[in-house]
């Protein structure tokens, strides 16, 4: 049975399946497990094949593109010169520098923010304490409304600049949720201790608390990263000086919406073919998110069942 | 654990156990509820005792008034004639006029019809996908393959809808992956992203491929906190494969999938705003127009703005009603829901 698109490595891990399998389970009968490994390369096959395309694409050559009429899926001379171009200064290398200063300061201040919220609401006896709390579990049923929205963020003066991707972002409720459930399963003996000791609020928080939440802490913030790199409306909505847009809305315009690039946007003399430069545009918008996922993966099954659980 | 500073600080909190408290007044004799030392200490000395705990509120409470709860307000302007140049404070009430406009244009109710359209759909074929998935990947017995899928699975939640979009038409588009193979084998190609009538089901399956995992995750969590000696009885009983999955497998998510199903219906009316915004331009107004590319259109970039509020206040009351309505029923089926009764 080695056809789930990968082999299975010899012996010793049919040996294991064999132990693992329950004594009462029958084994699958052989039709079953065929239709199975089927359907399962079929699935990671369609979850896979987009993202190469994309890739092979951004690192084909003029002429390869040209040949095989704009797609390419195994380049033979794999060439970096797409991403040399859009990266050399202009619309896009700008496009990336705005995501990258955005995200990373967005997500130290919602984690900051949200930390400091979630602690405050995981205590007992902090005077407002309930109300507050209930407070953040209504905007989880109820959203204000975009236009609305629009009003306070224009009324607090903040279209046309970088905050408007920020602050009304700022806190995600379901976040907080999590942090706080996290928060309060540490035992309540610790905080005693911690006291006792003479620590006020402020020393518990940051001497142990947070290295207690680590790896919490890693997901929600992840979580914010994702959200501020993958920001597309409310720059769409709050910024229209297109020298500072972000990442995703050049790549709506240039990719999603066809617009040519032109050698001058991008500040260069000749250019490489349309096609690869807007993979390249693509694979940038995507590189930090495949970067992060093999940390995301190790934590997030758990955050995200913390916060659907005690939620 | 090192703690440095000096234990000369205030008294701690807990120092007074709120047992001593109770005992205390109960025995008090009638008539003076005991408010010498120790009922809960006076407003002020509570807040400064949590001084620091308020300013850790601070940031976040302002969050939350500012760009939730003001907005909340500012949804005055769906009943007024709202002047960008004035304000809301000074802007004209104008009652339901806002209301009237929105309910007599037809373009509004081809967006709700569009939602629906939409909404079912997704209820049909993207709700129960993530189970069914779930329940094949528990159906693995080697640790290994069940990760590999997984993480492969899991991962287009985390990109854009931009990206997405961009992904699809690589693939899908026109000049894309599949039209290629098409036409270099002597076919018509085919442009799945631009043509209204199968519009829908490219949305849908764009939604699944983006989610499917991420919905997983929770059914599978479900899945492993399953009894197994339920299993090991039923099929001591004879009960087969497919039996066990229907009687002990299928019953062990129940609850997790009625939650889930009354979330979904609470977030009817929002059946995914960017994804529609994005393709609005490829297939055309009359095949996309779902509410919140209404609202976004007649409010903002056409600058009605008191139609686009009222447009919002309608979905947001709306969206409020089913959360509760289908927590009634959740109730009704003895499940939990989203919250309890």
């Amino acid at each position: 049975m080695s056809s789930f698109g990968f082999p299975l490595r010899g012996k010793g891990e049919r040996q294991r399946i064999r132990e693992e399998r329950p004594a009462w389970e029958e084994p699958p009968s052989k039709i079953g497990s065929a239709a199975k490994a089927v359907v399962i390369t079929v699935i990671c096959a369609v979850m896979i094949l987009p993202f190469l395309t994309v890739l092979s694409t951004s690192l084909a050559s003029r002429e390869e593109i040209t040949a095989s009429g704009g797609f390419v899926l195994f380049p033979s001379e794999p060439t970096l010169e797409a991403y040399r171009t859009v990266l050399s200064g202009g619309i896009v290398s700008r496009a990336v520098v705005v995501s990258v200063l955005i995200t990373v300061v967005g997500t130290a201040l919602s984690l900051l923010t949200t930390i400091a919220l979630a602690y405050a609401l995981s205590k007992r006896g902090v005077p407002g304490g309930k109300p507050i709390l209930l407070m953040v579990l209504f905007t989880l049923l109820f959203a204000p409304g975009m236009v609305p929205m629009y009003v306070v963020v224009k009324e607090l003066g903040l279209l046309d600049s970088y905050w408007s991707l920020i602050l009304p972002v700022l806190i995600n409720a379901f976040n907080l949720v999590v942090l706080r459930a996290f928060f309060m399963n540490i035992p309540e003996e610790l905080y005693q201790a911690a006291r006792i000791d003479g620590a006020g609020d402020w020393r518990i928080l940051t001497r142990i608390v947070l290295p207690l939440s680590k790896g919490v802490v890693a997901v929600v913030g992840l979580f914010y990263a994702v959200t501020y790199w993958n920001a597309f409306f409310n720059a769409m909505l709050y910024l229209n000086d297109s020298g500072k847009w972000p990442i995703q809305l050049v790549l709506r315009t240039y990719v999603v919406q066809n617009k040519s690039m032109t050698a001058d946007q991008l500040g260069i003399a000749h250019m490489p073919p349309q096609q690869s430069l807007s993979m390249a545009v693509v694979m940038l918008a995507l590189l930090p998110i495949l970067a992060l996922f093999p940390f995301l993966q190790k934590y997030f099954t758990k955050g995200v069942l913390t916060g659907a659980i005690k939620g | 654990m090192r703690v440095t500073s000096p234990a000369t600080r205030r008294r701690p909190q807990a120092a007074s156990p709120p047992a001593s408290v109770s005992k205390s007044t109960s025995k008090s004799p009638s008539g003076k509820p005991g408010q010498q030392l120790h009922k809960r200490p006076p407003l002020w000395v509570r807040l400064r005792d949590n001084w620091v705990m308020l300013a850790l509120m601070a940031p976040g409470v302002l969050f939350f008034v500012g760009f939730f709860y003001v907005p909340m307000l500012g949804n005055v302007i769906a009943f007024q004639d709202y002047q960008p140049f004035i304000g809301f404070k000074e802007s004209p009430l104008v009652g339901l006029a806002n209301f009237q406009e929105l309910f007599a244009d037809p373009a509004f109710w081809e967006a709700v019809r569009n939602t629906l359209a939409f909404a079912a759909l997704q209820l049909i074929f993207f709700f129960p996908a993530p189970l069914a998935l779930a329940l094949l990947i528990n159906s693995l017995i080697s640790p290994r393959i069940k990760k590999f899928v997984q993480s492969i699975v899991y991962l287009p939640h985390f990109i854009s809808w931009v990206l997405v979009v961009a992904l699809f038409q690589q693939v899908l588009g026109g000049a894309g992956l599949v039209s290629n193979y098409l036409r270099d084998n002597g076919l018509s190609a085919l442009d799945v992203m631009s043509d209204p009538s199968t519009f829908p089901l490219l949305i849908t399956g764009q939604v699944i491929w983006k989610d499917i995992g991420w919905g997983m995750i929770i059914y599978l969590a479900a899945l492993a906190n399953v009894d197994q000696s339920l299993y090991e009885s039923a099929a001591v009983d004879g009960a087969g494969r497919w039996r066990r999955m229907w009687h002990v497998t299928l019953p062990a998510v129940r609850g997790v999938t009625i939650m889930l199903l009354v979330l979904r219906l609470g977030d009817v009316l929002s059946v995914g705003f960017e994804q529609f915004l994005l393709q609005r331009d490829a297939v055309g107004a009359r095949a996309s127009e779902v509410l919140d590319t209404y609202i976004y259109y007649h409010g903002v970039v056409y600058g009605d703005w008191g139609v686009g509020a009222a447009a919002g206040l309608v979905k947001g009351v709306i969206g409020a009603l089913m959360i509760w309505g289908a927590n009634k029923v959740a109730h009704a089926f003895g499940e939990h829901g989203v919250y309890s009764k």
